[in-house]
């Protein structure tokens, strides 16, 4: 279990880190959301051990990262931004020296090397110096090297940048797999991964949650949430008054045949809104309520009034 | 066991390194034909005694003025500029480990370089009948000083992630602290300010050098040797751990 407590990271005037809490349990999939300059690296970097917090801390798995940083860090599997892996050393040469600080030894460590090397698809390349290897290639690299001691805490700063359509797959499904027995913590920009692999979504936005919510209640917060869409075949000019006039109609978009109610009442629109047109002469192409879109919450969350996303300052 | 382990393993890993560009041999190849045009060329210029080891040692100083810094100006700025110091230090190594790992292996690389100038010292032993401490204090004094402009280097690696700044720095002050107490400097200035030029004089590595060359063996000597570089290192120690992710 990741417990973060009250983290803070300040540079000069700019709080990067501004007081975040969040607790992540076993069979979890965390996914950290948040504009650019959020603050998403920084708060891994506090939790890995590399950024001394300004104050706060984290436990990972009962060891406190600033009290034995050392045990600490064991239990972390760690895939940095931008993947940086020594580029002189061949894959192999790398794995194996990750294996030994690891702790493995002998035909242990061979062992592990060999396994993380299948497990990853890295068989291909893995005489191959770093260096030559493609930027997917080094991701998957840095991605091994975090999964090689199979930790019980894995956190990942966008593990799937720089992948193709196949290999975000794989990577998700391999988190997805791993999701059972370890605590995963991962950030992205991909909405669709957070639908994809993750339990819970925390919002960051300035250095401070936005939200820490489940993706499906995350969606909830949507204004087009519970909305109504009806796809007509043949136009009705009063269609669009007799939608708005529904009791739990909040208010009607048109364009074109589509239309979308919006919801004043969600438990109720739907039934109102089958009810009329079943009854008049509609030719209803599609109907269907809307779940709501992450990327509207995520705006709403994040954007200042002058549409910006820039960190907020000390001063 | 974790802490040698630890150490052993970034050991092996940088010197490896080393190895695995040319650097590496176009280092030892620099190294050694330097020191034998300048023991024999320049050093016959100077009408110096052939069977004599020390004008064989007199160099090294010189020599490691430039080469250490070059083979040290990788070590903490490469990391910092490739961002591979953040998967380093987020492994269950401490900072110390990491910093003795290469710390050690810069030093056996560059004490690699030194000990093949092996045959030279034996041709000179062919020639003349050298004392066997003057040489033994030479390789010992060598090879101490190495270490301590090693140390500068690492130094001046961890301040920077730009190499070349690191290695400008760290040249600067290995001369700096060669000259405050090489002779020919220290004579000129000590008519001015004979106090101080003692004082400055006292951190050079200069007459600690020179003291071994004679082959004596003097714990004072060893000691300075050894406190410079404690000293380095944890100035190195204190530098990275408050600038990692700058
Ligand atoms: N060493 C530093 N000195 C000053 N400011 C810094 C430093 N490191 C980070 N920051 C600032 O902290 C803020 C948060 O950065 P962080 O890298 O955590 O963002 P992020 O959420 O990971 O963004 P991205 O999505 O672009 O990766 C940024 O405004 C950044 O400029
Ligand atoms: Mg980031």
């Amino acid at each position: 279990m990741l417990e973060v407590k009250n983290l803070r990271k300040t540079f000069g005037a700019i709080r990067a880190v501004n007081d975040v809490s969040f607790n992540v349990e076993r069979g979890e999939v965390l996914g950290f959301l948040g504009p650019n300059g959020a603050g998403k690296t920084n708060t891994m970097r506090m939790i890995t051990g590399f950024l001394p917090p300004t104050s706060g801390t984290a436990i990972v798995n009962g060891f406190d990262i600033r009290t034995s940083p050392l045990d600490a860090k064991k239990q972390i599997g760690y895939l940095p931004e931008n993947a940086p892996v020594y580029s002189e050393m061949t894959v192999f040469n790398y794995l194996r020296f990750i294996a030994e600080i690891r702790g493995f030894t002998g035909a242990a460590r061979d062992a592990r090397v060999g396994g993380t090397v299948e497990k990853c698809r890295l068989d291909g390349v893995r005489n191959q110096s770093i260096g030559t290897l493609s930027k997917g290639y080094r991701q998957r690299v840095c991605f091994a090297q975090a999964l090689l001691h199979d930790p019980a805490v894995l956190i990942m700063d966008e593990p799937t940048d720089g992948l193709d359509p196949n290999q975000k797959r794989v990577v998700r499904d391999m988190i997805r797999d791993m999701a059972r027995e370890k605590v995963i913590v991962l950030s992205t920009h991909i909405l669709e991964e957070v639908d994809a692999v993750c339990s819970r979504a925390v919002i960051i936005s300035h250095g401070r949650i936005a939200a820490n919510a489940s993706p499906d209640s995350l969606r909830r917060r949507s204004a087009m949430h519970g909305a109504v869409e009806i796809l007509l075949d043949k136009p009705l000019p009063e269609a669009a008054t007799l939608l708005r006039s529904l009791p739990s109609a909040a208010s009607v978009q048109e364009e074109g045949g589509r239309f979308v109610v919006m919801a004043k009442d969600k438990d109720r629109l739907f039934h109102d809104v089958f009810a009329l047109v079943k009854g008049g002469s509609w030719a209803i192409g599609g109907i269907r309520v809307l779940d709501g879109r992450l990327d509207d919450v995520f705006r709403d969350l994040t954007m200042n009034d002058n549409g910006t996303a820039r960190p907020e300052s000390a001063a | 066991m974790d802490a040698v382990r630890n150490t052993k393993a970034i050991f092996k890993r940088e010197l490896a390194s080393y190895f695995e560009s040319p650097v590496a041999y176009v280092f030892l190849v620099v190294f050694l034909v330097l020191v034998q045009f300048l023991t024999f060329f320049i050093g016959n210029y100077y009408e110096m005694n052939q069977a004599d080891p020390r004008g064989f040692f007199f160099w090294h100083p010189w020599l490691f003025l430039i080469l250490v810094p070059a083979a040290s100006m990788r070590l903490w700025s490469e990391e910092r500029r490739t961002g591979t110091i953040e998967t380093l230090l987020t492994l269950p190594v401490s900072l110390f480990q990491a910093l003795l790992g290469k710390f050690l292996a810069a030093w056996v690389f560059i004490g690699l370089a030194v000990l093949l100038t092996f045959p030279i010292v034996l041709a000179t032993a062919y020639l003349g009948a050298p004392d066997k401490g003057v040489i033994v204090g030479g390789y010992l004094g060598s090879l101490l000083l190495a270490g301590t402009c090693l140390s500068v280097g690492m130094f001046t690696s961890a301040l920077t992630r730009n190499q070349v700044i690191s290695f400008v720095l760290s040249v600067v002050i290995c001369l700096f602290l060669l000259l405050a107490g090489w002779p020919p400097i220290t004579d000129m200035f000590v008519k001015w300010a004979p106090r101080l030029v003692e004082l400055v004089a006292s951190f050079s590595f200069m007459s600690h050098y020179f003291s071994m060359q004679r082959g004596v063996i003097d714990l004072r000597d060893l000691a300075y040797f050894a406190s410079a570089m404690i000293f380095m290192l944890a100035a190195t120690h204190q530098v990275i751990e408050n600038r990692k992710a700058a």
